[in-house]
């Protein structure tokens, strides 16, 4: 089992989607990073993800690797935010046989897992089929 | 630096091999070389393990292979770049005896990765993704797979016939191959029947778990030709990185790692892809040999899958792919891997490879990859 801290300080990318966006060249990374790979600069604000993009790829995970056993055929993908740049995470609230590339996603706070019966319980981001759009 | 040649190769049958311990397959391995070799001298050792600590609970390996092999007080470095931690070996080795410093260098690889559950197994795999922001979501090395194969289904219309045809050869490839984990035939039925482990992917487009490893002794060039065996020259060596999270690379049908490794190895040596003979290549699943042959330049992007069908990479095909049997049919004791690619590259360059001997083998590329693409090691081979 991992210390709380390290679930605990990537809370603000986990439940709020924060990234760090490029002050020189407006690059976004998602996690942020000390130093921009495209430009070198080494200034950034902190943004909030918008969470809504287009399904890029997908999977339907049926074996899963430890902890995540009881969740079996889950959807795992990659979402192209509107914002440019990649994300991956679950696909829930849906059926996985039905989805496409390119379906519209929108992003929802739910739990994603947790360590044994007496471990921490982590949450995040889950990716959902925007049916409106 | 020196020119550097391969003067000795060790392999070893692999499989679950419950009865043996990671230090009992690793010396095997070696000594096996060794006695290729008709050598017993090492001055330095490399040994390339991904996660003996999570597999087997053993880290410190490095000295501990050297002690069993009764090498005891020799230099001994372990490296890891997850599933290229093979070819990183035998970079590692060949750099020690290049610069000079020392002559005979053994480059080992291994994985035990039976002494653990498969739950287990999985999650060991997957510490080679991106803990936070890929394993976190219950990802799996499958699934990393699956989704690059989906993206590339869609994008250049690979059917899943052509997904499981490679299996289908590297099988057929295997099948003449003793040291093989699964030492048989499939049909394209049979892996397109084969239980689903993430969509697309099926279990027979999975390279499987196994235990096992793979040796090779290194020595200058000059010293080389002094022995019997015929020597084949390492010429070229190209080792790159990238992003390990498959959501932070440029494509997700193309492997920039691989291009980048082998356009290093290739100028090394003063070849293009088309001076190559044949290929080991690092298909832990079916979709990844499709992809690495085009991000290798053999075939353009999106015609690796009808260039498979059309039996281009076969034995007797124009460039023969996996003449081994690849990960898929070997089997793919992760750290041992880019070891063994070497093994029967070299087996094939001395045309001591019987059944699956591939014809005027003459330049040999292998290429070796961590992960879903954040490293790859390319290596040129040559007799010379």
């Amino acid at each position: 089992m991992m210390q709380v801290a390290r679930h605990w300080r990537e809370i603000p990318r986990r439940y709020r989607m924060e990234a760090g966006k490029c002050k020189k060249c407006g690059k976004i990374f998602f996690p942020g990073r000390l130093v921009c790979s495209q430009c070198g600069s080494r200034e950034f604000e902190t943004i909030r993800l918008s969470g809504k993009g287009t399904l890029a790829t997908f999977t339907i995970t049926r074996v899963a690797p430890a902890g995540f056993g009881d969740q079996v055929p889950y959807a795992v993908g990659i979402v192209e935010l509107d914002e440019g740049i990649r994300v991956m995470g679950q696909i829930t609230d849906c059926n996985p046989e039905l989805l496409k590339i390119g379906d519209r996603m929108i992003t929802k706070f739910r739990r994603i897992n947790e360590e044994g019966k007496t471990g921490i319980i982590m949450y995040g981001y889950k990716f959902v089929p925007d049916e409106g759009v | 630096m020196r020119d550097v040649a391969i003067i000795g190769i060790g392999l070893m049958k692999w499989g679950e091999l419950w009865e043996k311990s990671i230090r009992d397959i690793a010396v095997e391995a070696a000594l096996n070389c060794l006695d290729d070799a008709g050598v017993d001298r090492v001055d330095a050792m490399t040994i390339g393990t991904m996660s003996s600590g999570l597999f087997t609970g053993q880290e410190h390996l490095s000295s501990v292979v050297a002690d069993y092999l009764g090498k005891k007080f020799i230099p001994a470095t372990r490296v890891e770049s997850a599933c290229a931690s093979g070819g990183l070996a035998v970079r590692t080795a060949f750099l020690e005896v290049a610069s000079g410093m020392s002559d005979y260098v053994l480059a080992v690889g291994v994985e035990k990765m039976t002494d653990v559950s498969g739950e287990e197994a999985t999650y060991a795999l997957a510490t080679a993704a991106d803990q936070e922001y890929e394993a976190f979501h219950g990802v799996t090395f499958p699934g990393l797979y699956a989704m690059m194969a989906r993206a590339h289904m869609e994008k250049y219309g690979t059917t899943r016939e052509q997904l499981a045809e490679v299996a289908v050869k590297n099988h057929r490839n295997g099948s003449l191959n003793p040291n093989a984990q699964f030492p048989f035939k499939v049909t394209r039925e049979q892996v397109m029947a084969s239980t689903m482990v993430a969509d697309p992917l099926r279990l027979l487009d999975c390279s499987p778990i196994t235990d096992g490893a793979a040796a090779v002794l290194l020595a200058p060039a000059d010293e080389a030709r002094k022995l019997d065996k015929t020597p084949v020259v390492i010429t070229g060596v190209g080792h790159a990185t990238d992003s390990i999270s498959l959501c932070g690379r440029s494509s997700l049908t193309r492997l920039d790692v691989v291009a980048k490794a082998a356009e290093a190895a290739l100028k090394m040596a003063g070849k293009t892809i088309k001076d190559v003979s044949f290929a080991e290549v690092h298909d832990c699943f079916t979709i990844a040999e499709l992809i690495v042959m085009e991000s290798l330049g053999i075939v353009p992007e999106g015609q690796a899958g009808p260039a498979v069908l059309d039996g281009m990479t076969a034995l007797d095909g124009s460039f023969p792919i996996n003449p081994s049997g690849g990960l898929k049919s070997k089997g793919h004791p992760v750290g041992a891997t880019g070891v063994a690619q070497i093994c029967e590259a070299v087996t094939q360059l001395r045309g001591e490879a019987g059944e699956r001997q591939i014809k005027d083998a003459k330049v040999a590329l292998t290429q070796n990859m961590g992960g879903s693409g954040g490293s790859s090691v390319v290596h040129i081979l040559e007799v010379r």
